[in-house]
């Protein structure tokens, strides 16, 4: 199950025309999907369309009551190869995933699919993870709309526009017979607007009818001859096509005056924080009206050429306005523009940065040195001469405020399995150690200060491949997620480690969901799932690949073991990869499972225990060595009301799960006795209450016995 | 600042409020009522996020723009601009400290809601000394970096009505008034939340309500220690008590909680010891004497077995255990306590002879360390674990013939010698050298290691001795050693040091 639920929220997708439809980007996507009549829809998790997965999975009876087939499929290159429906059947399809990671990953089965063409309109929905809050390299997905030749819808980002674009994408891919890519950024994706519904509309044709009555030509196939073909037809054909659809649909629009010496062009995407630049500027009012001329491309592949030589006519200059590099959109409008001998300037990447996200800052800053020197009569005053209050330098500040890297949750299971391999390191000296993609990427801050490179999904062993030899003293140890396992790794990285007898070791970190994109579940999943097939053990799937020294660990948290394992991994003298499984389920999710029924059956008067961890300040001595081998948020630090100390203890707080890790750690590093363990019974039997009373008079007792010796203070720290 | 030209910002008529809070904090909460609230006061709003789900802990921001609605909808923007936001809520110290640094908070015009509370950052919290940061720092600056600032501890206030720091985070905004929305509808937007809605008001309540002048920040006067048991030790305390009241007034203080924690370490006889190393400081300037008072107190009760089973033994640990876990008294609780002796904890607590013997013995060392060295969990609500360490905690009498004690003997006179010869001539130096039995702390290897770095700071003496600037280098080194778990600064900061000397 997945981290986030939207069975309330799903049920609006019902909502019919004329309503009012209110809700995050994502739920808006899903709706416009099915308003158009949709017949099947696939993807692949990760930020920010993760919930977009989330939605559709909650959404599967809707879907299903309609006759709209939903896939969570393996990855994106599965989702994307997921539109071969669309090829020789009139059905519309849709994938998402995240870009341009996922993008990466599809780029084989998107390359073919273009390449044949699609007679079902197919919709590509990349969720664009660049800028702030983003966790991958930083890239456009523009390269692979112009390499495959694939439509490239770029929205405004408002929720009525982004519903038109699911519209417009299907009938234009069906126009010309290509696929079409939608482009949603983070902050769209979970924007919360409104926009009028329409009717949904059940698929004219669904996959239950294309499976009954198959279809094929040759000509859709990419193999030579027609990949030749296929090749020339983009070209003479489908662009055509492309280009009449989107001028003669008016898919672009355009703002402000119909002419002025200046213009700006920009993506549809920045459409708002253009106008917020130019509101700011003194050039446009709250609703958008501008005193210059603006030209939004929704679509921003391919480029209409008249539409910009159009706009550009009897202007002096134009600004492109388009984010990250490099400058496709730019280099096209100049190549247009040079090609028919026009005159216009055009300016682009200059008065903005070359590469990086246009934030609010830079956008006014790029605008206003633009129009400073293109049309400074256009510019009120305060725009020509900026009076703006000067940024406050605190250097004070600057020095005092730590940096909050994201890291492990209280409790992650995944935090005993980076103690254990960080006291290896202490013990048997530093190792090459590769990183994969997953929550278990955050061993590389502090306290652990692990990993030295991360390639790809899936790809953390075959990172490592290289570092094969036979001869050397040491082994590489490299890091794959149950997530990334089942993704690509159990033939990239276990498979090529076989195959190639690579030596290292490789920890699968198993926490029984795709946790890092919010807990769906994948074939490993421990969960019931009605709709999918889970449970099926990693163990098998690896040994099955031919490996032979496998450990599987079913509590991450015993350290001391973990520590062992990965010790006898390092020193064992067979061949071939050592792959250890450590399995312990996503705090996060087994606290939103547990929880609820926790505290049901408390109410029911069963009995349960709270576990819950502790530090004995007095025993504690402030060295906070347990900190640096755990980093658990609830594991922090207090000072003791003591003139006789100097430095802050450590301290649990009452977010503790009860995990169990910082003892362990405490214990498998010999570092202190200071830790302990509270286990609260609710609703003790009369047994436990007579145990219990027994045994705390004895102690008590005991204590009086010796208290009796000796002087006791009360009323002191000490 | 002219306001005429600010004037023609066309966005102005747009409220723009940012939440910064840490991963799980329930900043998502927030934005949606506060996106609510604009709703029911008949405000057009749009709210958008960086809620990566990959950032677990991490910042994450919430941004909302409102403006009245009419029949267009405004343009809004999708992410907060520096110098262009008029609320922001920062739902921690340093993450307001953050939204100042990136420009979100300026002088002019931003209203800022913080809670002063404190989530110690992983950067604070892994410094062998003390990392944190200061916060009273970070408040006057986001305070005079604001128009407006309302700025106290509402996550603790949150906790005390039952619910989350988004409720009274809520109730300092609205405080603020920096909206133009009536309390009532404040309160309806959280009625309409559902599960929770009375705490959430209660913790909204408090945070509207709040008097900074009635909470008492007066640090609460400890009142001095009781003491009791059999009359002959009392008549000891007493007597060592008097003999306090020789040295000077300003150290007394600190002597008398020194002496307080040997005797509870040990026994009057200690507290006799510990009298009698101060009395080489009663005449000398009154801060050494304090400073030595400190750190020889805390160098006689070093950490051994035979403390730890004691403090793990007190009714005053079960009545502390009971209130730190929030477990009421008649409720039944087990503890299990983490322990991990090996045999040099074991040799330090038998006869200093027979310790000593084995130690020097590897085969009879490792075979002993076979038998001993490993986790055992040990359950301090049962008869036998509490038996056990109250066992060992009678062992006390004789703590004075281990090995450990000679070893921490030794160290002590060590120290002690270092810190007269220094005083001679040079009493900062002397109080410097002294505060260095700060860096001893810890157990098993962490306790090594302490022993080591304090080893290299003393040692430096032979190169300091005699210079100017001796105290001054040796409180260096003492913040190096300080600053990382391995001691490369402290390295560093001695390689430095011993070039004096060439």
């Amino acid at each position: 199950m997945a981290e986030r639920s939207f069975a309330k929220e799903v049920q609006h997708l019902k909502i019919g025309a004329g309503e009012t439809f209110r809700g995050e980007g994502i739920l808006a996507i899903t709706k416009a999907l099915l308003e158009n009549g949709v017949g099947y829809v696939a993807g692949y998790q990760g930020s920010p369309i993760s919930h977009l997965m989330d939605v559709l999975a909650d959404a599967q009876d809707i879907l299903a009551d309609m006759g709209v087939h939903y896939e969570a499929s393996a990855s994106e290159a599965t989702a994307a190869a997921t539109l071969a429906a669309s090829v020789h059947y009139p059905i519309r399809g849709a994938v998402t995933f995240k870009s341009t990671v996922g993008t990466n990953v599809a780029s084989d089965a998107l390359a073919n699919l273009a390449s044949g063409g699609v007679t079902g309109g197919a919709l590509v929905i990349v969720g664009e993870d660049y800028g702030e809050g983003s966790s991958i390299m930083q890239e456009r997905s523009h390269a692979f709309a112009m390499k495959s030749q694939i439509w490239l819808l770029d929205p405004r980002p408002n929720l009525p526009s982004m519903v038109k674009a699911v519209g417009d994408g299907f009938a234009l891919s069906e126009a010309t017979n290509s696929p079409v890519m939608l482009q949603l950024r983070i902050k769209s994706c979970h924007l919360l607007g409104e926009f009028v519904a329409k009717q949904n509309i059940a698929p004219a044709m669904t996959v239950k009818d294309a499976l009954e009555n198959p279809k094929r030509d040759l000509a859709r196939v990419v193999l030579p001859p027609a990949s030749f073909l296929h090749e020339q037809e983009k070209v003479t054909k489908r662009l055509p096509a492309a280009i009449d659809y989107i001028r003669e649909n008016k898919l672009n629009e355009s703002f402000g005056p119909a002419k002025g010496k200046v213009g700006i062009i920009c993506q549809g995407g920045h459409y708002n924080g253009v106008i917020r630049g130019l509101q700011r500027l003194g050039l446009a009012n709250m609703y958008g009206d501008c005193d210059l001329p603006l030209h939004v491309l929704n679509v921003t592949y391919p480029l209409v050429d008249d539409e910009i030589l159009n706009f550009a006519k009897d202007k002096d200059s134009i600004l492109v306005i388009e984010e990250g590099h490099p400058a496709y959109i730019e280099q096209n409008i100049r190549a247009i523009l040079h090609k028919a001998g026009a005159r216009c300037k055009i300016e682009g990447k200059g008065p903005f940065p070359e590469a990086g996200e246009l934030t609010g800052t830079i956008m006014l800053d790029g605008l206003s040195i633009y129009l400073r020197d293109a049309a400074s009569e256009l510019m009120p005053p305060v725009a020509r001469a900026p009076n703006a209050p000067p940024i406050l330098k605190m250097p004070e500040l600057t020095a005092t405020v730590p940096a909050r890297p994201p890291s492990f949750c209280i409790g992650c299971p995944e935090r005993p399995i980076f103690a254990a391999t960080k006291m290896i390191e202490e013990e048997l000296g530093p190792h090459h150690i590769a990183s994969d993609i997953g929550c278990h990427l955050f061993s590389i801050n502090a306290p652990f200060d692990i990993g030295a490179t991360t390639m790809g999904y899936g790809l953390g062993p075959a990172s490592a491949s290289a570092f094969n030899d036979k001869t050397a003293g040491r082994r590489s140890i490299s890091f794959l997620g149950d997530g990334g396992f089942w993704h690509n790794g159990l033939t990239s990285s276990i498979g090529n480690a076989v195959f190639n007898d690579n030596d290292g070791v490789i920890i699968i970190v198993d926490n029984y969901y795709s946790a890092a994109t919010g807990g769906q579940d994948i074939l490993s999943s421990r969960a019931d799932n009605k709709s999918k097939s889970t449970k099926h053990p990693i163990k098998q799937a690896v040994e099955g690949m031919g490996a032979k020294w496998v450990r599987q660990l079913d509590r991450t948290y015993d350290v001391g073991k973990m520590q062992a394992t990965l010790k006898e991994a390092l020193e064992t003298p067979e061949t071939g990869p050592k792959v250890i499984i450590a399995s312990s389920e996503c705090m996060l999710n087994k606290q939103r499972r547990e929880k609820p029924l926790h505290k049901k059956a408390v109410s029911d008067g069963k009995r349960m225990t709270r576990t819950r961890f502790g530090v004995d300040e007095d025993v504690c001595t402030g060295d906070h060595a347990c900190i640096r081998l755990s980093g658990c948020p609830s594991l922090s630090l207090k000072t003791l009301d003591d003139p006789l100390r100097d430095d802050p203890v450590a301290s649990i707080d009452q977010n503790c799960v009860g995990c169990g890790n910082c003892g362990e750690v405490a214990d498998a590093a010999v570092l202190c006795p200071s830790f302990y363990q509270a286990d609260l019974i609710q609703n003790p039997s009369r047994l436990d209450r007579l145990f219990s009373d027994w045994r705390q008079s004895l102690i008590t007792k005991l204590q009086k016995r010796r208290d009796a010796r000796r002087l006791v203070f009360t009323g002191d720290a000490s | 600042m002219n306001a005429h030209t600010l004037s023609k910002d066309a966005s102005a008529e747009i409220i723009k409020l940012a939440v910064l809070a840490v991963g799980g904090q329930g900043g998502g909460v927030l934005a949606n009522w506060i996106a609510q609230l604009a709703n029911r006061g008949g405000y057009a709003v749009q709210m958008t996020s960086v809620a990566g789900v990959a950032q677990r802990t991490g910042a994450t921001i919430y941004y909302v723009e409102m403006a009245p609605k009419t029949e267009r909808l405004p343009v809004f923007a999708l992410s907060p601009a520096p110098g262009d936001l008029d609320i922001l809520i920062a739902a921690e110290l340093m993450e307001a400290g953050r939204a100042v640094l990136r420009g979100f908070v300026t002088p002019h015009r931003t209203t800022l809601i913080a809670s002063s509370h404190r989530i110690l950052a992983i950067s604070e919290k892994e410094v062998p000394g003390d990392g944190r940061a200061q916060s009273t720092l970070v408040e006057e600056e986001i305070t005079s970096a604001a128009l407006r600032c309302v700025c106290f501890d509402m996550e603790t206030l949150a906790v005390e009505a039952g619910s989350m720091i988004s409720a009274s985070l809520f109730g300092g905004l609205a405080r603020s008034k920096a909206l133009p929305f009536e309390m009532t509808q404040f309160e309806e937007v959280i009625a309409a939340s559902g599960r929770g809605a009375q705490q959430s008001l209660a913790a909204f309540h408090a945070a509207l309500t709040y008097d900074s002048a009635q909470i008492d920040d007066t640090p609460s006067q400890k009142s001095a220690p009781t003491v009791d048991g059999p009359e002959i030790l009392l008549k000891g305390w007493s007597d060592l008590c008097t003999q306090i009241e020789g040295f000077p007034n300003d150290a007394r203080l600190i002597i008398q909680a020194g002496l307080t924690k040997v005797i509870d370490y040990q026994d009057i006889e200690y507290g006799k010891t510990y009298l009698g190393h101060l009395v080489a400081y009663k005449y000398t300037d009154a801060n050494l004497t304090k400073v030595a008072a400190k750190y020889i107190a805390n160098a006689m009760c070093y950490d051994d077995i035979l403390r730890v089973a004691d403090l793990k033994t007190r009714a005053s640990r079960q009545t502390r255990l009971r209130s730190e876990q929030d477990i009421p008294e008649g409720d039944i609780v087990q503890i299990t306590e983490y322990f991990h002796p090996r045999a040099q904890e074991i040799c330090g607590t038998l006869p200093a002879g027979l310790g000593a013997w084995i130690e020097s013995r590897p085969r009879a060392f490792a075979a002993l360390d076979r038998v001993t060295n490993k986790g055992r969990r040990i359950r301090t609500d049962g008869i036998i674990g509490f038996g056990l360490l109250w066992a060992v905690s009678a062992l006390k009498p004789y703590r004075r013939k281990f090995l450990r004690h000679r070893f921490e003997t030794a160290h002590l006179s060590g120290l002690l010698e270092h810190a007269h010869k220094a005083a001679l001539t040079d009493t900062s130096l002397a109080i410097e050298i002294l505060q260095c039995q700060r860096l001893i702390k810890g157990y098993s290897d962490t306790h090594t290691r302490g022993h080591s770095k304090f080893g290299k700071v003393i040692a430096a003496l032979d190169v300091l001795s005699g210079r100017p600037d001796a105290a001054d280098w040796v409180r260096r080194l003492r913040s190096a050693a300080l600053e990382d778990e391995k001691g490369d600064v402290l390295d560093g900061a001695l390689a430095t040091v011993h070039s004096f000397a060439s």
